[in-house]
């Protein structure tokens, strides 16, 4: 290329970038604005929140257990210990069979066939069944026959457990795939077996991705109030679940329902309080994922 | 595709470095006449020969589609045996074929006999995890664990149930690896904290902890520096006394600097001008195929006439 041709190339090039910065302004000026939009409503929201509840707020607003006539010693002790002991079981019951479907469907399932693609679009599927319909579910299959179970703590931590599960399974998957295959191939070469494989190399190559998946997972399940209705767990106790077979429950997000739906104003801040405690857990909860992601996830 | 010689890179760069004086490099363009004599050194002869791999009529197809086909050929014990040839030729599915690696890739069919010992390592009674603890393998990237430098070495031997003293076992390898020197004071920490060429050794010497009886190298050296490339290929000469070694290559003067026999393969349309498919050209002395080549199309290839 000549001197001449490579400054008419400049020319161009520069023109052209011209144009190209209107555009690029424009189309960050409409990300921005969307972004405000969903900043915006979130924090009017928590503002608003705040200042209604903010001041039912205390020490013994915790542990105090919900009172029916008086909101100043109403507190929400048995919801607050309903939820964690809720979350508890859940974790237990989704890890093991939420890793054992993602090991199932990328490590030894054959796309080819057609159960196991079957299976990938059903899963996708059930990540957007609306939570009521898992109440439902819970409450034909685990509340009465053939689990029978009755409206107990377990009832209620296998019914959140089998809503959240898909979300385990699809982010488990995904921290699997991320092991690369090199890692595998270099294990099986070495005479390791598929199981040994697994066990020593893949699994703690994606354990903080799925610890990461398990607990924003929870972070669903810990709001939900509609399967926890369905099932027929109360929206109010005066003491806490003995253990996971007690069958006398609530939850934060009942509680709350309660609350707010008092005809009484000042039981309707008890709300307000019972959700920023709440929004702390799931604070909580959050952090400690991004925490777990940035301290131990593996680059490759 | 074309893979003229003197035009690579990291093929001049590798001249540069012998031409300093510690590496016995071969000129540019014939690698020949020069290799002859390092091939010589350390060579067995053909009367003490003995097979240790038998290709009968090997071919590998992915989902019906031969990659590569008619491998027919023996490999022998304590040799360096170099796949050479272009792209496409099957040379790094033939080598996977040795040690069952392509059980992994569920479309892949072999056929033929692949004899190890005289027994067929495609046979109905044959565990591929048995085959892999006696045949082990070195990858084209280096892929050492996320673990230490220790822990990757003994990872071999642990989950083979070895028993006995796993500082020794450990110790040993890295020796036979030629890295112990380089790494005995920090055997505790990341093996991703290595240089490229390391992590290399690191993945020979923990292949060498399980003490397999032959070491599969599919491109070994291509992802490494010349300097790093040369203390591998100076392994693999020291390896050659305990071991066996198939090594495919795209560097043919690696291929005349280590090997003892070559095959050479190359891309062949199918009939119906749809399918291309590897087969064996030659395979014979590393030093004839280099330097008095039966076919044509070994010559030109060698030579760097044609890729």
């Amino acid at each position: 290329m000549s001197v001449a041709e490579a400054g008419i190339a400049r020319r161009t090039v520069e023109r052209a970038s011209n144009g190209q910065k209107v555009k690029d302004l424009l189309f960050r000026a409409a990300l921005l604005l969307s972004l405000g939009v969903a900043f915006i409503t979130l924090g009017v929201l928590l503002v608003d929140v705040a200042v209604d509840g903010g001041s039912s707020l205390s020490w013994d607003f915790i542990t105090n257990f919900p009172s029916r006539i008086s909101p100043e010693r109403s507190g929400v002790q048995s919801a607050l210990v309903g939820t964690l002991l809720l979350m508890v079981t859940t974790a237990v019951f989704i890890v093991p069979v939420g890793v054992a479907s993602a090991l199932y469907l990328e490590e030894y399932a054959d796309n080819n066939r057609w159960w196991n693609r079957l299976i990938e679009v059903n899963i996708q599927n059930l990540a957007a069944v609306p939570s009521v319909v898992y109440g439902l579910l819970g409450l034909a299959f685990i509340v009465r026959a053939p689990l029978s179970l009755g409206t107990v703590v377990l009832a209620g931590a296998l019914t959140l457990g089998l809503l959240v599960l898909p979300v385990v399974i699809v982010v488990a998957r995904e921290a699997i795939r991320a092991v690369p295959s090199s890692i595998r191939e270099g294990s099986l070469a070495l005479g390791a077996t598929h199981w040994q494989t697994i066990w020593k190399q893949t699994l703690p190559g994606a354990l903080p991705g799925i610890a990461t998946g398990v607990i924003l997972a929870l972070s669903r399940a810990i709001g939900e109030t509609a399967p926890l209705l369905v099932i027929g767990a109360a929206l109010f106790t005066r003491f806490n679940p003995n253990d996971i077979t007690s069958d006398q429950f609530t939850a934060l997000p009942l509680t709350i329902l309660r609350f707010v739906t008092d005809s009484d104003s000042e039981f309707k801040a008890l709300g307000a309080a019972a959700i920023l405690v709440l929004l702390a857990i799931l604070v909580v909860m959050n952090a400690g994922a991004v925490y777990l992601r940035n301290r131990y996830e593996q680059k490759w | 595709m074309q893979e003229n010689v003197t035009q690579d890179p990291e093929e001049r760069e590798r001249e540069a470095s012998a031409a300093t004086g510690k590496e016995p490099g071969p000129a540019t363009g014939d690698g020949g006449v020069q290799t002859q004599a390092l091939v010589a050194k350390g060579h067995k002869g053909t009367g003490e020969r003995k097979p240790i791999f038998g290709l009968e009529n090997v071919g590998v197809a992915y989902g019906g589609v031969p990659a590569v086909r008619d491998v027919d050929f023996p490999i022998y014990q304590n040799q360096i045996t170099a796949l050479i040839g272009p792209s496409g030729c099957g040379k790094s599915t033939l080598i996977r074929c040795l040690n069952r690696m392509n059980d992994l890739i569920p479309a892949a069919k072999v056929t033929g006999k692949v004899n190890y010992h005289g027994q067929d390592l495609y046979g109905s009674d044959i565990d591929p995890v048995q085959v892999r603890k006696r045949i082990g393998m070195v990858f084209q990237k280096p892929n050492p664990f996320p673990k230490s430098i220790y822990d990757n070495i003994a990872f071999g031997p642990r989950v083979l149930g070895q028993n006995g003293d796993m500082d020794e076992i450990v110790e040993s390898a890295l020796r036979r690896g030629a890295l112990w020197d380089e790494v005995k004071d920090r055997l505790k920490t990341n093996a991703f904290g290595m240089s490229g060429g390391q992590q290399q050794r690191l993945c020979i010497a923990r292949a060498l902890a399980t003490d397999p009886d032959v070491i599969l190298m599919d491109e070994p050296c291509s992802a490494l520096d010349p300097i790093s490339t040369g203390r591998i290929e100076d392994l693999m000469l020291e390896l050659r006394e305990n071991y066996s070694i198939v090594i495919v290559t795209h560097n043919m003067q690696q291929a005349a600097r280590v090997s003892n026999m070559t095959a050479f393969f190359t891309v062949e349309l199918d009939e119906d001008e749809k399918h291309r498919t590897g087969r064996v050209v030659e395979y014979d002395d590393t030093e004839k195929v280099f330097t008095n080549p039966a076919d044509e199309r070994t010559e030109a290839y060698v030579t760097g006439k044609v890729g």
